[in-house]
């Protein structure tokens, strides 16, 4: 827990604070291209001669916000559909899952590229694709949890005296999801992270000569053999990140074992 | 699955044919997603292919290509029987047909893809399965902290790794760049699918891993397996002969789920390598915005995920005669 807190602390306050200490202004040249570190850039320069720690600090709050907003945004999308789908206990509930069954079908990247395809690589229409994309992973876990609770006696005295549905679903059913639903949320802000970070890399994100790290792996690989931190320092940083949520993830699943093992994959 | 016991009894026969009609529906479903998200979005697809301030007479010959003339609903009909008859239009790129880039290029990934899943299901389930026989031992905690790392870390964050590793900084034994020229068989260029293969073994082996230990943990718990051990059978027999046939039951899933999340990351993955391949492809036809080629990669894509699931479905159901001849 601790670990991850910390690892997710430091990336954040590099995102948050990086374009503050940063020495240069992203797009500056600085020194010859493929420069190995000196005194002048400390992690030496990219293929067009501009400063990669600059670039580094600077590179983080696009990956930040858009993962954290597709991953808010997911999470209420799939609470929703799961809360209605487990508790209607009806058609509407094999509609739903019918539904998301359709969303999971595409690989999640593959989602985002087709909807990218034609509409242009808009960081808002990515940030929403990726939610669409995890809503049905989500939704699947608390409908499973729904289902379990919806048959317990407090939900159907509920019922009985009369308590509308929309507070059955929000005061009764809700809370009894927070800690199921904290660990899918960290899962789902690690694949956040590796899809947003992935799309830059493919070169449909946030575009040139903005700084990313994603994009920042793909523009300096080339130049690998000459000077190798232009990739290596935004890596290291994605890295950290993703496993800095995953292992927050995994330290809530533990500490409450009764919600048992959590597939990462799906 | 909770739900199902409510249902009443269905031979597995009928239950496979309500999957496989769904399962047409789903299909059905995922051409008109890919058909909205590329075709009948708001304005012109041939304006948005060629640009704002292209030539009115280019655009009018692209949308007499794609067939744009037509109402909406006309066209989706068209290009879905074009599909239904392996027609997917002609690439806008080079003109060829799409069906024979696909032929090609699928070719390498099929390839890629099955080394992957041959290399990753069997080295998943040993690791899986020495992991539970140690459970929280120092072997199992290390492979833990591998899985938790691997499962973290994002295909392109692995493959760059690996290039770093093998084919630039600290090393150059192994190709960074995928080579397999077009109209030679893949099969002469081995070196160039090692690398590519274990970025999608590190990627998917962290899950059926772990799937693996904890069904090995459930079912050397189980009241038969106990039996047989009272019974005096040899604990090299207890684990063979009942534990593993039935803990590798739910693995079959997990290797739907190994190989349909496979074929998504390809395109990350063929795109860092170079890999002549699907993912590739889809990559390339997205920057040049060749649309038919976008959609028939989309398709393929979704639909090896409803087929690859229900043939894990129906093994599922063959292996387990709970489920073969009740509920299920």
């Amino acid at each position: 827990m601790a670990v991850g807190t910390a690892m997710v602390a430091l990336v954040i306050g590099v995102a948050v604070l990086g374009p503050m200490l940063a020495p240069h202004t992203p797009t500056q040249f600085v020194q010859r291209p493929y420069a190995l570190p000196s005194a002048k850039a400390l992690l030496g320069t990219d293929g067009l001669g501009r400063d990669v720690l600059s670039r580094v600090l600077n590179g983080g709050f696009s990956v930040l916000w858009m993962s954290l907003a597709a991953t808010a945004i997911g999470a209420a999308l799939g609470t929703t559909i799961g809360l209605v789908a487990g508790y209607s206990r009806s058609i509407i509930d094999d509609v739903l899952m019918w539904l998301t069954d359709v969303v999971l079908a595409f690989p999640q990247v593959v989602l985002v590229l087709l909807f990218v395809s034609m509409l242009g690589p808009q960081l808002w229409l990515i940030v929403l694709v990726v939610s669409i994309s995890h809503a049905p992973r989500v939704a699947r876990m608390v409908r499973g949890v729904t289902i379990e609770i919806v048959n317990q006696p407090f939900i159907e005295a509920a019922e009985t005296i009369g308590v509308p549905t929309r507070d059955i679903l929000l005061r009764e059913l809700l809370p009894n999801l927070v800690t199921p639903l904290m660990v899918e949320i960290g899962l789902r802000m690690t694949w956040s992270i590796g899809i947003v970070a992935g799309i830059s890399f493919l070169g449909f994100g946030i575009q040139p000569p903005a700084s990313d790290w994603g994009l920042m792996i793909s523009e300096n690989r080339d130049g690998l053999i000459l000077q190798p931190f232009g990739v290596l320092a935004p890596l290291a940083m994605i890295a950290v990140f993703t496993i800095g949520t995953n292992l927050l993830a995994e330290a809530i699943s533990r500490s409450a074992s009764n919600i048992g093992d959590v597939s990462p994959n799906t | 699955m909770e739900r199902e016991q409510n249902w009443s009894p269905v031979q597995g026969g009928a239950w496979l044919l309500r999957r496989a009609l769904l399962g047409v529906a789903t299909l059905l479903m995922i051409s008109v997603v890919v058909f909205l998200g590329t075709q009948a979005l708001p304005g012109d697809p041939a304006i948005a292919i060629l640009g704002r301030d292209a030539a009115p007479d280019r655009v009018e010959l692209l949308r007499q290509q794609l067939g744009l003339n037509v109402p909406v609903i006309q066209q989706y009909f068209n290009w879905l029987s074009g599909i239904l008859h392996g027609d997917f239009g002609r690439s806008l790129a080079s003109r060829r047909a799409v069906s024979g880039l696909l032929a090609t290029r699928g070719l390498n990934s099929l390839l890629l893809v099955g080394l992957s899943a041959a290399i990753c299901i069997p080295v998943s389930l040993a690791l899986g399965g020495w992991s539970a026989m140690r459970r929280d031992k120092p072997a199992d905690l290390s492979v833990w902290v591998l899985t938790t790392v691997l499962t973290a870390l994002p295909e392109f964050i692995v493959g760059m790794v690996l290039v770093i590793l093998f084919a630039t900084t600290v090393t150059r034994l192994l190709p960074a760049v995928s080579m397999i020229p077009e109209g030679e068989s893949p099969f002469y260029y081995a070196s160039a699918f090692i690398l590519p293969a274990l970025t999608l073994v590190l990627a998917t082996l962290p899950y059926l891993t772990r799937l693996f230990r904890g069904s090995m943990i459930e079912v050397l718990q189980a009241d038969y397996v106990e039996m047989a051990r009272l019974k005096g059978v040899m604990e090299r027999r207890v684990v063979l002969r009942h534990a593993v046939p039935n803990a590798l039951i739910p693995t079959v899933q997990g290797s739907a789920l190994v190989l349909t999340y496979m074929a998504g990351g390809i395109v990350v993955v063929e795109y860092l390598f170079r890999f002549p391949g699907l993912g590739s492809a889809l990559t390339d036809a997205i920057a040049n915005r060749d649309l038919p080629v976008i959609q028939a990669i989309a398709v393929i894509q979704a639909a090896l995920y409803v087929v690859v699931n229900l043939l894990a479905d129906y093994l599922t159901i063959r292996l387990t005669p709970r489920l073969r001849t009740s509920h299920g």
